[in-house]
């Protein structure tokens, strides 16, 4: 089974935000959450970079680890996934998040966050895959098409990579190799504890 | 002469030209264009956190949260929570009943003395007594429902499967945000009324001193309303009440806490203070019912026996008496 990640190459990414618009228009996602976003670092500087960043589906996941109703399950893909069913909205998870990915459909005053909500990887829920109960509570599940996640595979400049592990970090490695130049793996050390060494 | 200087100058410009056009292209292929040559770096951003906040940018969406990228100190809060906070309260509680069950073995109840007079005086009266209960319901239905939230995942999931489990947990939640707040009137109104009885004095040290006259029998040392011990109670709900209200108030309102950071703070703090309260107030319990013959009724009916009282509270009566000089010692019960 393969180990699935995201890798953003900033160096390439131009902040275009198709990702962005992608994800929400596939999973209908509701207003107000951002499952995957563009983060522009050092803006209007030079050497200003972006990006892309979502649920980057963590090793050893802090977010499964806090939550205090066990909702998390990983597949065998290592997609981080959860039940929208058993979540109480206690908020936990986002704290716990290195990347704000758990987000919610109310202000968390009073501990009224509603269900939680987050990237999938386009890989549903806990319900059978790819029925109208899935998509409902989690958006497409394009994994069980075989298809990967649609932010990835739209992105123009081949900035967005998703996939095996291995793989994109081989893609990621021969074009740093090639260029000369590379930012690095955004957030790999902190999801994965390891980094692309070129 | 002139004609040779001549020609010389300009074999020196020509000459110079023919450096500065072949030499431009051997300069540039020196230092090939590297767009990235000032470019953020992943690895710089991580080390100049040194383990505070967020790197961050800016966002063309309205959420300013979602500008932070990448906040490494989300996994360490997680492991905080899960093994100090776990570890802590699991020895803090756990260790206190060890305590608790070893007391009553090794001392046993706590008897009068002098055995029951059968005659009672009034000791907290029903606005006293109110005020008590309140908070100690409240905080039961509290101690339990976060208790759960650290837990519940690891006991309670296999005895009774997810799907109750969540149902529980989501209703508990619901008790413990709402409950909260009869829970700091309580706190606030016990502090009101029984400050002035629980301010330290000397007598306490003697108190302190002689363990209260509760580690071997033959009488207690003198005190007033309250002893050292609870005393110790009293500051420690009203102190530990207030902390708990306190990062309660901010895990409610996230945003009055400000940067996650804080926020995660404040749950760190709720935890273990809770684990610290919840071992006390197992103290107070037991001392309260098991622990001690004549002790529950202060607190049910609110009046307690006359010996009693002069064994564990001698200043009080004493002091009692003088006040109500001309009526009867003690308020006398009818018998029964
Ligand atoms: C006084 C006002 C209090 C407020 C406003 C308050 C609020 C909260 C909130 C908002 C949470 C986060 C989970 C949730 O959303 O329900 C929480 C967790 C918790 N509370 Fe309280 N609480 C209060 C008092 C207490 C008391 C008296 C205790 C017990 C002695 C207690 C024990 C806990 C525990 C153990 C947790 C779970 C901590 C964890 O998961 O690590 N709380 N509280
Ligand atoms: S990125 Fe956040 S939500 Fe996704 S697996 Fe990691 S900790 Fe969990
Ligand atoms: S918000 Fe939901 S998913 Fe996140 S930790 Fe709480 S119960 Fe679990």
């Amino acid at each position: 089974m393969a180990r699935m990640k995201f890798l953003c190459d900033a160096d390439r990414c131009i902040e275009c935000n198709a990702c962005v618009t992608a994800c929400k228009n596939e999973h209908e996602v509701p207003w107000g959450i951002n499952r995957r976003r563009v983060v522009t670092i050092n803006d209007g500087l030079p050497g200003e970079r972006s990006v892309s960043m979502a649920c980057m589906h963590c090793t050893d996941a802090p977010c499964a680890s806090v939550c205090p109703v066990d909702c998390f399950y990983t597949t065998a893909d290592a997609v981080v996934l959860h039940s929208k069913d058993l979540c109480i909205g206690c908020g936990y998870c986002f704290y716990a998040c290195p990347f704000g990915a758990p987000q919610y459909p109310k202000v968390g005053n009073f501990g009224s966050r509603g269900k939680m909500d987050k990237c999938t990887y386009c890989a549903g829920g806990p319900e059978a895959d790819m029925t109208m109960a899935e998509y409902e509570k989690y958006g497409a599940n394009r994994l069980a098409e075989g298809k990967l996640p649609l932010c990835a595979e739209m992105c123009s400049t081949k900035a967005l990579l998703a996939g095996d592990g291995d793989i994109i970090a081989e893609i990621y490695r021969e074009r740093v190799t090639t260029r000369g130049y590379g930012s690095g793996a955004w957030g790999w050390q902190t999801a994965y504890q390891e980094s692309i060494n070129v | 002469m002139v004609a040779q200087s001549y020609f010389a100058r300009i074999t020196l410009t020509l000459a110079m030209l023919a450096a500065l056009f072949f030499a431009a292209p051997m300069a540039g292929a020196q230092e090939p264009v590297n767009p990235t040559a000032r470019s953020v770096q992943e690895q710089q951003l991580l080390e100049a956190l040194q383990g505070g906040n967020a790197i961050s940018g800016r966002v063309s969406i309205p959420d300013q949260r979602a500008a932070d990228l990448i906040k490494p100190e989300g996994r360490n809060w997680s492991g905080t929570h899960n093994s100090t906070v776990y570890w802590t309260t699991t020895a803090v509680v756990l260790g206190m009943l060890a305590l608790l069950t070893v007391f009553y073995f090794v001392r046993g109840r706590i008897r009068l003395e002098h055995g029951f007079a059968g005659r009672t005086i009034k000791r907290f009266n029903s606005f006293e007594r109110f005020a008590h209960w309140l908070t100690a319901v409240c905080f039961i239905l509290l101690a339990l429902t976060g208790l759960n939230l650290i837990f519940g995942r690891y006991v309670l999931i296999p005895l009774f499967g997810a799907d109750t489990f969540a149902t529980a947990t989501q209703l508990g939640k619901v008790v413990h945000n709402y409950i909260a707040w009869p829970f700091m009137l309580g706190i606030a109104i016990m502090l009101v009324v029984w400050i002035k009885d629980n301010i330290p004095g000397r007598i306490d040290l003697d108190w302190i001193k002689a363990g209260g006259g509760m580690l071997k029998g033959g009488g207690h040392p003198p005190a007033k309303r309250f002893n050292a011990g609870q005393k110790i109670i009293f500051w420690s709900v009203v102190l530990g009440g207030a902390a708990l209200s306190f990062t309660g108030v901010l895990l409610l309102f996230p945003q009055l806490a400000g940067e996650p950071g804080n926020w995660q703070l404040a749950q760190l703090a709720h935890a273990i203070i809770a684990a610290v309260m919840t071992a006390v107030i197992l103290a107070h319990i037991y001392i309260g019912t098991l622990g001690m013959e004549g002790a529950f009724d202060a607190m049910g009916s609110g009046q307690v026996d006359v010996n009693w009282a002069r064994e564990h509270h001698s200043l009080w009566v004493a002091e009692r008496d003088t006040a109500v000089e001309g009526e009867p010692r003690g308020h006398v019960a009818p018998a029964e």
